[in-house]
């Protein structure tokens, strides 16, 4: 351990999206010291990549009139199929416009209402009242009753990050960028930083800290195919989950999209179905009216994705060097349709594919979108378990989402969340101390020490890590997908055990010196695996369908037995996660019809 | 689709073991359909050379994070198809910026470094009231704004700038672009003056050659010309002489 290697501040915020700099914002407001972390430069964080926008009841434009934060809130819970904690969503939908004018005002260029009578896409005619005109606008998103979503251009994410990292430097937070958190530092009662590699030199590093906060973001890549950034692997949940007393909450509710672009799975969005594409199969069969013959394409996102995989297992899929997939066919909306309205599918499908939308078919599978899972957290987003410890953003099971997310709430919980639990972490720390000793610091710098040391010698093996990951991926796209029964999970859960237990001999193909990137990954890769397995057992033990998690043995929901949040703990030495299960806090509205489902299953 | 074998002759070296000189090693790769350069290096280092750096984040051709010189010419290995590329396919690191390894380089903290120097936040004394409706602005305005702050911070704009390649610590197209958007802000207070401050040096609008190897290689296609000449503009019409 090297002395010039330690950084001592008031709260370690470890993610430099848009959920962590928005707590350090809120931090350094309460005069607070915090440094910042990331993988990567904040502006490249994956909060950039949303582009759709972020929900907020603000009610400006035509189709929002009459929007209210009880109108949003019925559709957080009716979607996150009374899965969610409904104080949360409470809280959550009465500070979004707030929140959202609040970005206005440091910056964001959010489009604006433009008075006036104009027609929709629909053919429907509004008009938007003069009284509105250069109020913040909205567009319309799936799953809202209203007109909701708030956004600038096809670049939302990217403003509201770029806005947000302004007055992190205007401010001048400390930020620390290509550093990994690999471990927290924790005395089984307390957390007290992070152990943290230097992605420039290979060096370990230690943070100390009154407090912690794990704003890391989603776990896409566990899944093969999956619309994530390439970092998002769930790192923060690891570290959580590694402590042995931190859990995870609902870990088996993972969103799909129905339309990744194979062979990158960036996501071709709503827009082209929406417009009237269709989805073919490998015979150029025009499936989808079989299945829903009344919305057809149009049905909701999960149905869309779960038929379009129910297609490909009845041996109608496409086969290609990266997988079967199904065609999405937009051509017979024409030419010029396609490079005005759909203009930014066509570029995608141009620059990523090298088709062109008007001419060729665009090759899609249902991908891996969005992690309703994570670190467990109470309303004030401190984590269970450990004191000093939050998690905020797509890293956190704030439950806001419980098993279905809104398109729209996951960058609005980013910034509203950042903003609340700023606030509970400024409280907290302003009356916390520092609580290390260097015996316990010592300990978890040695483990790493010696994990680093045993992958480069190949002490406890010699297996690959990049073929177990394909394995990994392999299994949970296979078998935790998007269709789930009981002997496929249980087929998945066997396999990653075996997954998991040869993860830990990993041995490197290179000399893992410095900032070797395969070192990182052999490091990263066994709390993949434990994410995995959540993910697998807890779908498996939960034997009901709510929302993204579909059994086809258990389609229904069943209240009686599964309204409750799943709790997953890793005890030391295990290797399957220990479930518990807790019940979700419903306050306004008790459960329902979704109102949306396959048109064969409605309970 | 032609199953061609594809060359990449890529440079290595890591300036943290000076003692080894960066040489170029090339790696074989079949292409498949649809390939990109992301797909490409992936494979490599899975496949051949774990040890190898480079950056991707997004893949999307969203956050900025892979730009590079394929075959000499500055721009994002995401968004480039090999199909698009001959057999042999030479991969070097941007110039300008720190060297990472191999063909990672450090364009974060440049740029991080340009927002400090430009001051790049809205500048204002009003404080937020969260009580209060937003302030009004017009639609187009917003939209002008957007157009400006889609600059992704590659860097290749900078790669290909002769200026930026000699003078360290100029800006760039990217900076004077990053003034630009706050010029138009209406929510940012600065005056005229303020802002000569920031771009009438050397490091800002002086010391562009006007030359424009810039505005062509932008992969966000940003005006950059345009830009340019607006923020030239302006600080003349203020009676500043750029
Ligand atoms: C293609 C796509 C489109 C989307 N569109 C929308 C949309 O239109 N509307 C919407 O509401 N939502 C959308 N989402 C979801 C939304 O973008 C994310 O949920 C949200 O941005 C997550 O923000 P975050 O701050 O929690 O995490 P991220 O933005 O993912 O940030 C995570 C940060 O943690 C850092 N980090 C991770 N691990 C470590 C570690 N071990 N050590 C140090 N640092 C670490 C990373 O460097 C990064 O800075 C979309 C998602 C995708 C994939
Ligand atoms: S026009 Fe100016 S900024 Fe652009 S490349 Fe030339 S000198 Fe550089
Ligand atoms: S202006 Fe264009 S080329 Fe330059 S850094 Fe920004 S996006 Fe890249
Ligand atoms: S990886 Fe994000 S721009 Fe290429």
């Amino acid at each position: 351990m090297n002395s010039n290697n330690t950084h001592i501040t008031d709260v370690l915020i470890i993610g430099a999206g848009l959920a962590g700099e928005r707590v350090a914002i809120e931090v350094a407001n309460h005069g607070l010291k915090s440094i910042i972390l990331s993988l990567i430069p904040p502006r490249r964080s994956h909060s950039t990549a949303a582009q759709g926008g972020m929900q907020a009841a603000l009610g400006n434009c035509a189709m929002g009139q009459g929007d209210s934060p009880d109108i949003h809130f019925q559709d957080t819970v009716k979607g996150s199929d009374w899965g969610c904690d409904q104080e949360v969503a409470r809280l959550f939908c009465d500070t979004a416009p707030s929140a959202v004018r609040q970005m206005s005002h440091w910056g964001v260029p959010w489009n604006r209402v433009v008075a006036g009578k104009k027609r929709l896409s629909t053919g429907q005619v509004v008009n938007d009242d003069p009284e509105y005109d250069g109020l913040i606008s909205a567009r319309d998103f799936g799953g809202t009753a209203k007109w909701r979503t708030c956004f600038t251009a096809d670049g939302t994410g990217h403003t509201l990050q770029y806005t947000m990292d302004s007055l992190v430097i205007k401010l001048g937070i400390t930020m620390h960028d290509r550093m990994e958190a690999v471990r927290l530092i924790h005395d089984g009662d307390h957390c007290m930083g992070a152990i943290v590699r230097c992605l420039r030199t290979g060096e370990l590093h230690t943070y100390l800290a009154k407090s912690t906060v794990l704003a890391t973001g989603g776990y896409g890549r566990l899944y093969g195919a999956s619309t994530n950034a390439i970092i998002n692997e769930g790192s923060g949940m690891s570290l959580a989950l590694e402590t042995g007393i931190v859990p995870l909450g609902n870990m088996e509710a993972v969103q799909f999209h129905p339309t990744g672009m194979v062979p990158v799975w960036i996501l071709i969005t709503e827009g082209a179905r929406g417009d009237g594409g269709y989805l073919l199969d490998k015979n150029r069969h025009r499936f989808m009216p079989d299945y829903e013959p009344g919305k057809k394409e149009l049905a909701s996102r999960d149905v869309v994705a779960r038929r379009m995989m129910q297609h490909i297992r009845q041996g109608y899929g496409v086969d290609s060097a990266y997988g079967q997939h199904l065609w999405l066919d937009i051509r017979h909306l024409g030419e010029k349709h396609i490079n005005t309205n759909l203009r930014e599918i066509a570029n995608i499908c141009r620059s990523f594919a090298g088709i062109d939308p008007a001419k060729d078919l665009i090759p899609v599978r249902p991908t891996q979108h969005y992690s309703m899972g994570g670190v467990r957290t109470n309303i004030d987003g401190a984590a269970y378990g450990l004191k000093g410890l939050f998690a905020c953003g797509e890293a956190a099971c704030w439950d806001l989402h419980g098993f279905n997310r809104l398109g729209g709430n996951s960058l609005a919980e980013t910034i509203v969340a950042g903003l609340i639990i700023g606030k509970k972490i400024a409280e907290y720390t302003s009356g916390a101390a520092q609580k290390y000793t260097y015996q316990i610091i010592k300990d978890h710098h040695a483990n790493i020490d010696q994990k680093i040391k045993d992958l480069i010698s190949g002490k406890d093996g010699q297996e690959n890590v990049y073929a177990l990951r394909d394995q990994m991926e392999q299994n949970l796209m296979e078998y935790v997908g998007i269709f789930r029964t009981a002997a496929e999970l249980q087929k998945a859960v066997d396999n990653l055990k075996d997954i998991y237990y040869r993860s830990l001999k990993i041995g490197l193909r290179s000399d893992g010196s410095g900032a070797n990137p395969e070192l990182s990954f052999a490091l990263r890769f066994p709390g993949m695996v434990r994410l995995a397995l959540c993910i697998a057992y807890g779908a498996l033990e939960r034997t009901e369908s709510r929302g993204s998690h579909y059994r086809e043995d258990y389609p229904r929901r069943d209240d009686q037995n599964w309204l409750n949040r799943t709790l997953a703990y890793w005890p030391a030495g295990a290797d399957l996660p220990e479930l518990k299960y807790e019940p979700v806090k419903i306050t306004e509205i008790q459960p329902d019809d979704r109102g949306y489902g396959e048109a064969s299953v409605r309970s | 689709m032609s199953n061609r074998t594809l060359t990449f002759n890529i440079f290595r070296f890591d300036p943290y073991r000076p003692e080894v000189a960066p040489y170029m090693q090339s790696f074989s790769v079949e292409e498949l359909d649809g390939m990109t350069v992301f797909v490409a290096l992936n494979k490599i280092r899975e496949t051949e050379d774990t040890a190898i750096k480079f950056d991707f984040v997004c893949r999307a051709s969203i956050c900025g994070s892979c730009a590079m010189l394929i075959n000499g010419r500055p721009q994002l290995a995401c968004k480039t198809l090999t199909r698009n590329l001959p057999k042999k396919i030479t991969l070097m690191p941007l110039p300008v910026f720190k060297l990472i390894g191999d063909l990672s380089v450090d364009t974060g903290a440049w740029f991080r470094h340009l927002s400090l120097k430009t001051k790049s936040w809205i500048h204002t004394d009003k404080a937020f009231d969260p009580q209060v409706l937003e302030e009004r602005m017009d639609n187009q305005t917003a939209l002008d704004i957007y157009e400006a702050e889609r600059c992704i911070e590659c860097g290749c704009c900078i790669a290909s700038c002769a200026t930026a390649n000699i003078m360290e610590d100029f800006w760039g197209a990217a900076g004077i672009n990053r003034v630009a958007r706050f010029m138009i802000d209406p929510r940012d207070g600065r005056s005229g003056k303020e802002y000569f401050e920031v771009i009438g040096s050397e490091q800002g609008a002086f010391g562009c050659m006007g030359l424009m190897a810039c505005d062509d290689l932008c992969p966000m296609e940003l005006p950059l010309q345009m830009q340019l000449a607006f923020v030239r503009r302006k600080m003349l019409g203020l009676g500043f002489k750029v």
